[in-house]
């Protein structure tokens, strides 16, 4: 018999615990809770004040009840100040010989191993547990090119100039409520510099993966590629099932200089919540990019399957003549599932391009809502956008919505939009069937197809895994 | 190899099959002539099972099973084969890997092997030379902006694939140039065996020339009206179905 608990588990299977005793900042947000945290990663001056000058600017937005309200989700209140805003595994391994067995099993058991024999070929990895980077593999093959990887925390303290001149600089504390509590609070993450000319040889990727049964996580990626370098990254992450929500607010910040390519993919299967809507992560993310020279180009990627509530909009500052902004997506919502999530495209330099390619799936109660703006700016003559938007919905609980935004400041700008929703239809599926395929697998192939262009954008390996997600997420919901 | 007893079958709220009689024996091709409207497409699909269309009473056995019990998939994998009159488009998916999707599952029903891309790919070329279909078609999404005779021929390689023992066509021929129809009757042909059998939905004779029926059946207001030698298809084709109903309708 199928218990509702079996059947959750079949759902999600990275839903396990990791047994691990792990140390936790006192609860609470107050300055002694940023000083302790500052404190414990050994940080130079200027971080913490920096930390500092955020969590003041958060909390005279929570005084002034500015917490975003605006975006097409709903969930009780978070207690701010009532939250656990550091969770670390006790033991501080040196090497990646000294990570806790725990921990290297909690990897492999995602399929993410990294001890030395088992690693994945071409994909350099650093493995964040809770609040810490645990983990960074490949790191001196990448240094002999001169590249920077691996966890926010040590590149504090090996390359304080490089986080000084560019935290911030994409965005700044002052940007939206959750980046300013990020800014305050976040304990680590991955950082990446592309020195010039250098075309990174590996994939890299960072593994986020949310232990602790209540702190939030609060990560911080920056990633700078020099001119004329090019860079594939791409995160995962993943949670145990826990019937309370936990609060994930990271920042990722992007810079291409002249000449330089970043393409950034996620793959995102946080804890979703039970079928009831019960528990589940808030992913409450800013991520944005700065096409800072001429000719940059940012590519952005995501599979957004998990997640009880999603806000996230990577965004691109066009900023360099000719530079290049993308944005492909595929947003699924089943169960409770609410996303909002889009993107911004803002064009300053002349001739600059960006091309949004969203996919919502719904299915269940799911709720799902492309949200993106489209700002060509005095000086962006000739610019050129190309949206489209399309919705599938799976039953006639879920719903679909699209928000698009269009500011035009330059009568030179070319801006096309296209929009479409569908079912899967009846007609699709049953030539599927007499083909001798089952409900299962023909409503797959077809929710396949409908990503495919999303999906040809990931880096092959992950491709794979993109579509075996989207596959493991949706069943039971069709049929 | 199928027999459909008394078959009554409505779609849509409207009743179509009113009380179908056929049986079809191994080796055999069966035509099935009758005007628009008259419920050809609809016992296609309902021997498919297709959930649109709710058979309302009577029963068909396949090979001594129950057909009606069984899912479409199940019935797919069992041998049967539809030919689609208007089959659809599936965006973003590619015919090649549609066609190995269905034929994978059906060979691993029947613990059979399964082919990888490459094998497959193989096996598919040479069938598509019958069809004399160019194989970058075959790369494109399923049906996407492909021709009218392009899907029928496509349709004929997908039959050609799968082996299958009941091939139920629905108008394979409507809508192909000379050449065209040529290639499909070939390929239904090739097709021909002690063992399989095919039902041959068509509205001209023409196709009957080429793949010669040995029953032709004659389907006016969801009833078989009347059955007889290939000779049959000439008369209507010359006088039309006019008095063919009558001729069996029960004095109710
Ligand atoms: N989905 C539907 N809803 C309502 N009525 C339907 C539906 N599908 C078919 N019908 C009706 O059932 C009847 C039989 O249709 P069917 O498609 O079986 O005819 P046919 O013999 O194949 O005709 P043709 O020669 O034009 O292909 C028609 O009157 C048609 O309008
Ligand atoms: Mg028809």
């Amino acid at each position: 018999m199928t218990t509702p608990d079996s059947l959750a588990q079949s759902e999600y299977k990275y839903g396990f615990v990791t047994d691990i005793e792990e140390e936790t900042a006192p609860r609470g947000l107050t300055e002694d809770t940023i000083r302790w945290i500052s404190a414990k990663k050994n940080e130079p001056e200027f971080m913490l004040e920096w930390r500092l000058r955020a969590f003041k600017h958060f909390m005279t937005l929570v005084e002034n009840h500015q917490e975003p309200k605006w975006a097409n989700v709903h969930y009780p209140p978070i207690d701010f100040e009532n939250g656990v805003y550091y969770a670390a595994p006790k033991t501080n391994p040196a090497s990646l010989e000294d990570v806790d067995a725990e921990i290297l099993s909690t990897y492999e058991k995602l399929g993410i191993p990294l001890e030395e024999q088992k690693r994945l070929a071409g994909v350099a990895v650093d493995a964040v547990f809770d609040s810490v980077s645990v983990a960074t593999t490949f790191k001196e093959t990448l240094g002999k090119q001169g590249i920077i990887f691996g966890s926010f925390a040590d590149a504090v303290q090996e390359h304080p100039d490089l986080v000084k001149k560019y935290l911030g600089s994409v965005v700044p504390y002052t940007d939206n409520f959750y980046a300013a509590l990020n800014a305050a609070v976040f304990s680590d993450g991955s950082f990446c510099y592309i020195p010039k000319g250098v075309r990174c040889p590996l994939e890299l990727s960072t593994y986020f993966r949310i232990n602790a049964a209540e702190s939030g996580q609060f990560e911080r990626t920056l990633l700078i590629a020099d001119e004329g370098s090019y860079v594939s990254y791409l995160e995962g992450c993943s949670a145990p099932m826990r019937d309370t929500n936990q609060l994930h607010a990271a920042v990722v910040e992007l810079v291409a200089m002249e000449n330089a390519e970043i393409k950034y993919s996620t793959i995102q299967n946080w804890y979703p919540g039970d079928e009831n809507g019960v528990g589940g992560i808030f992913n409450f993310v800013t991520k944005r990019a700065k096409a800072a020279g001429n000719n940059s180009k940012i590519s952005w990627t995501q599979v957004e399957t998990g997640s009880a509530i999603t806000w996230k909009y990577p965004s691109v500052l066009l900023q360099g003549d000719n530079s290049i902004g993308e944005f492909y997506s595929v947003a699924l919502t089943r169960g409770y599932q609410q996303a909002d999530t889009g993107t911004k495209m803002t064009h300053i330099g002349a001739n600059s391009r960006s091309k949004i390619i969203s996919k919502g799936i719904s299915a269940g109660h799911g709720s799902n809502t492309y949200r993106g703006l489209v700002k060509i700016m005095p000086k962006a003559a000739n610019a050129r956008n190309f949206t489209q938007c399309d919705s599938l919905l799976i039953g006639d609980q879920c719903g679909a919505h699209t928000v698009p935004y269009v500011e035009v400041q330059n009568s030179s700008a070319h801006l096309e939009h296209e929009a479409f929703t569908s079912k899967v239809s009846e007609e699709q599926l049953f030539y599927c069937r007499q083909r001798g395929m089952s409900s299962e697998d023909a409503n797959s192939l077809i929710i396949n197809g409908f990503c495919k262009e999303v999906f040809q954008q990931l880096p092959f390996e992950f491709a794979v895994e993109a579509t075996r997600l989207l596959e493991v997420s949706l069943e039971g919901s069709v049929g | 190899m199928l027999e459909i007893r008394n078959l009554t079958a409505s779609v849509g709220g409207n009743q179509v099959l009113n009380g179908i009689n056929l049986s079809i024996q191994a080796g055999t091709v069966h035509a099935i002539m009758g005007p628009n409207g008259s419920g050809k497409s609809t016992l296609s699909n309902v021997l498919a099972g297709h959930p649109q269309y709710i058979v309302d009473g009577g029963e068909v056995l396949f090979d001594g099973v129950d057909l009606l019990a069984m899912p479409p998939e199940e019935r797919a994998r069992a041998g049967i084969f539809l030919c689609f009159q208007h089959p659809v488009e599936v965006p973003g998916v590619r015919m090649d890997h549609f066609m190995r999707a269905g034929y994978n599952a059906i060979h691993k029903s029947h613990d059979e092997e399964e082919l990888d891309p490459i094998q497959f790919d193989r096996i598919l070329k040479d069938k598509a030379k019958i069809v004399e279909i160019d194989p970058l078609l075959l790369k494109r999404n399923v049906n996407e902006g492909f021709s009218g005779g392009e899907k029928k021929r496509n349709e004929i390689l997908q039959m050609a694939m799968l082996e299958p023992k009941l091939s139920i066509l629905d108008e394979p021929d409507s809508g192909l140039d000379v050449d065209s129809l040529r290639i499909v009757a070939e390929g239904i042909n090739q097709l021909r065996s002690p063992d399989k059998a095919v039902l041959l939905i068509t509205h001209y004779q023409r196709i009957l020339n080429y793949v010669v029926p040995d029953v032709v059946n004659v389907l006016i207001n969801g009833r078989i009206v009347r059955s007889g030698g290939k000779e049959l298809a000439a008369e209507i084709e010359a006088n039309g179905y006019e008095g063919q109903g009558e001729a069996l309708q029960p004095s109710a």
